[in-house]
């Protein structure tokens, strides 16, 4: 142990006995990107501190194969924070990494994947930046057996009365803010009962972590107000879904490595061949940066979402988009990956999308022209002619494309690409052979 | 409170050295001549001085005699020698009230500095960084804005404990990751930015504009007192 990690430990031990902390939560997350937990009392800090907390992988989802199933919590002090919402005394949490019996780095722990390809930008020079839009819904309850119910009949950045759920919704401002999750905007978005929170970006592992915390959050504050906040991408037929929109950048060790003064947008040729390589790449990834059957029900025409890959400046039908930013702030020059949706395990969304984008400046892939025309205009073949490509149109057809992708593989580690297609596959599988509501009633009249 | 001041030598001082005092909470002052050491000496004197001897040990020693024979010798006076200049000690006893072989650990020379202080008789490091509706107990790690305790991670504390601690004064970006985070760390240009918006965010809305963003230089914290 390093001087410096004792110091941290040593801090949250008297933080916690200072702040009067009953309960720890150790927070670690699975491969599909549920948050798992395990409390501890402050007594057994040190220990977990110094030894760690052993439990049994097999019980969570993709963690441990039979033979190997004790694994090791190891908190990071780094990330201690307090619940600020819990009652009856006060509650501390933090991350942890995982490690195997032997102490190596589980290569089943999202969080490990992810901090492996931090390691690859920052032997390449850079750290990666992340800033992401976190759409969601409030509904009156999260009973599955009816259709939802909305709170308001809302629309994009709606100050009225109709806006129901805007206390909740600044409640929740407030809560993320104490525990230092900074939020630039936040608005009633363009369907009724949904709402968006934009968080201040920060760099690629503690916004992992921010964005689990920020579900939690979200969800754990509509619970309390009697609500249900749900990031199912698409939960309304007919409305726009729930997408996670990634401001994305590299900083070298000065400034943004994605500015130029002078060039196109202020893109550098490092921002350019990273986004060659997330657009080159873009097929492969989907399956991981939108996980669920019910994704590719938002990457649908018509409601804003991406449904080719392809980048422009202004389009907001295009995969990536380059927001506008001005010449005087090279640190705000960025892009925006617009596929992702707020059901992604962030670890492993944001190591496939790092990896991507790495791969496009190693290889130094040239960024194909701009799209000009609005897509959403346009008949699909001639978007075809064209020569654009479709994103994945189901969790099936991105799951081949994944599979065939040693990119991802790499990216991910034998261990949770081989997990991730098995359970994924399962998931398609009980999905295929469901009859839904849709087709009774438009098949049982006339068949 | 009497500003508390060590004297540091060679300028600059090794960087190691540094973080811990700053860690410590200490003040301090790197000189790289006599001439030095007379201009910067505080009215009330040194607190006392910490002298590395393995790059330059002929200035080094001058440095500990010039402090030493006065009528009131500055103490305490800690060496850092390397492992080969052990041998130097021997006819300077008078020189020095305690030495430590380098690299040293960090937490020994706390541990030694503070043990050094109480045998001087000299008050211990201060306890409480105070400004405005913001106080900093330095032995608890407690920070609290208008008596409500805020809750931060390590480096948020020891980066509001540090602008604290220098009221007025306008730090670079790279100034605080070095004086802050350390010279090993890498965080990209990014880090200092990032956790003074997190502070700003746990300060809240009335007490944000504590810390201030200095355009195109970097962030301050309060008016100086002087």
């Amino acid at each position: 142990m390093t001087a410096w990690v004792e110091r941290q430990n040593e801090y949250v031990l008297r933080a916690a006995e200072e702040r009067a902390v009953q309960l720890i939560r150790l927070w670690f997350t699975d491969v599909l990107g549920q948050l798992k937990s395990v409390a501890i009392s402050p007594a057994e800090l040190e220990t977990a501190f110094e030894e760690g907390l052993h439990f049994d992988g097999s019980a969570i989802d993709g963690f441990s194969r039979i033979q190997e199933s004790d694994v090791l919590a190891m908190p990071d002090a780094n990330t201690f924070a307090t619940l600020p919402w819990t009652d009856g005394g006060t509650t501390g949490r933090m991350f942890c990494d995982i490690l195997s019996h032997t102490g190596e780095p589980f290569e089943g722990d999202p969080r490990h994947v992810l901090k492996r390809n931090l390691a690859r930008a920052n032997d390449a020079g850079f750290k990666f930046m992340v800033a992401p839009e976190m759409e969601f819904f409030y509904f009156a309850d999260g009973e599955p057996t009816h259709a939802p119910k909305l709170l308001d009949s809302g629309s994009y950045f709606d100050l009225t009365t109709s806006d129901a759920a805007s206390d909740l919704r600044r409640q929740t401002l407030s809560v993320l803010e104490a525990m230092g999750i900074p939020v630039e905007y936040s608005f009633h978005e363009d369907s009724p009962s949904q709402h968006e929170i934009d968080l201040r970006y920060t760099d690629a592992l503690t916004m992992a972590d921010q964005i689990m915390t920020f579900r939690l959050v979200v969800r754990e504050l509509a619970l309390e107000a009697g609500r249900f906040a749900t990031f199912m991408p698409k939960p309304l037929a007919g409305m726009q879904g729930s997408g996670m929109h990634l401001h994305l950048s590299l900083f070298d060790e000065s400034s943004n490595a994605f500015h130029a003064d002078g060039e196109q947008y202020l893109l550098s040729p490092i921002a350019k061949s990273f986004m060659a390589g997330l657009l080159t790449h873009a097929r492969e990834i989907t399956a991981v940066t939108n996980q669920l059957v019910n994704s590719y029900k938002r990457l649908v025409r018509g409601y804003e979402a991406p449904v080719w890959v392809s980048w422009a400046q202004r389009n907001r039908s295009a995969l990536i988009r380059v927001p506008v930013t001005k010449a005087d702030k090279p640190g705000s020059t960025r892009i925006e990956f617009r596929s992702p949706d707020p059901s992604c395990n962030p670890y492993l969304a944001l190591s496939v999308i790092l990896a991507a984008g790495l791969k496009g400046i190693q290889e130094g892939y040239e960024l194909p022209a701009e799209l000009d025309a609005n897509l959403f205009e346009l008949e699909d073949a001639r978007i075809l002619e064209l020569g654009y490509q479709p994103l994945p149109t189901s969790l099936a057809e991105a799951l081949d494309e994944m599979e065939k992708s040693d990119l991802v593989r790499d990216a991910l580690g034998e261990h949770i690409f081989e997990w991730f297609l098995r359970n994924k596959r399962a998931e398609w599988r009980d999905y295929k052979a469901n009859v839904s509501q849709w087709e009774l009633e438009r098949y049982l009249p006339s068949w | 409170m009497t500003p508390e001041t060590f004297v540091l030598y060679p300028n600059p001082a090794p960087a190691e050295l540094v973080r811990t005092l700053d860690f410590g909470n200490y003040s301090w002052t790197a000189v790289g001549s006599i001439g030095d050491l007379h201009d910067s000496e505080p009215d009330v004197g040194w607190t006392g001085a910490i002298i590395c001897a393995d790059e330059d040990p002929d200035g080094a020693w001058a440095i500990c005699r010039e402090l030493r024979r006065r009528d009131v010798p500055v103490e305490p006076l800690l060496m850092l020698v390397s492992g080969s200049q052990l041998d130097q000690l021997v006819s300077r006893n008078e020189l020095l009230d305690d030495f430590m072989i380098t690299p040293f650990h960090s937490k020994e020379l706390e541990a030694r500095l503070a043990h050094l202080l109480w045998k001087a008789g000299r008050g211990v490091r201060p306890e409480l960084v105070e400004h405005g509706p913001l106080a900093l107990n330095v032995e608890t790690y407690q920070a609290t804005v208008d008596g409500r305790p805020l809750d931060l991670t390590f480096m948020e504390y020891e980066l509001l404990k540090f602008l604290s601690s220098h009221p007025g004064k306008v730090f670079t970006r790279e100034a605080l990751l070095n004086r802050v985070w350390g010279y090993d760390y890498y965080g990209g240009a990014r880090t200092v930015d990032v956790h003074v918006r997190r502070l700003r965010a746990k300060l809240g809305e009335e007490h944000a504009s504590l810390i201030q963003t200095v355009r195109s230089v970097g962030y301050k914290l309060g008016q100086s007192r002087w």
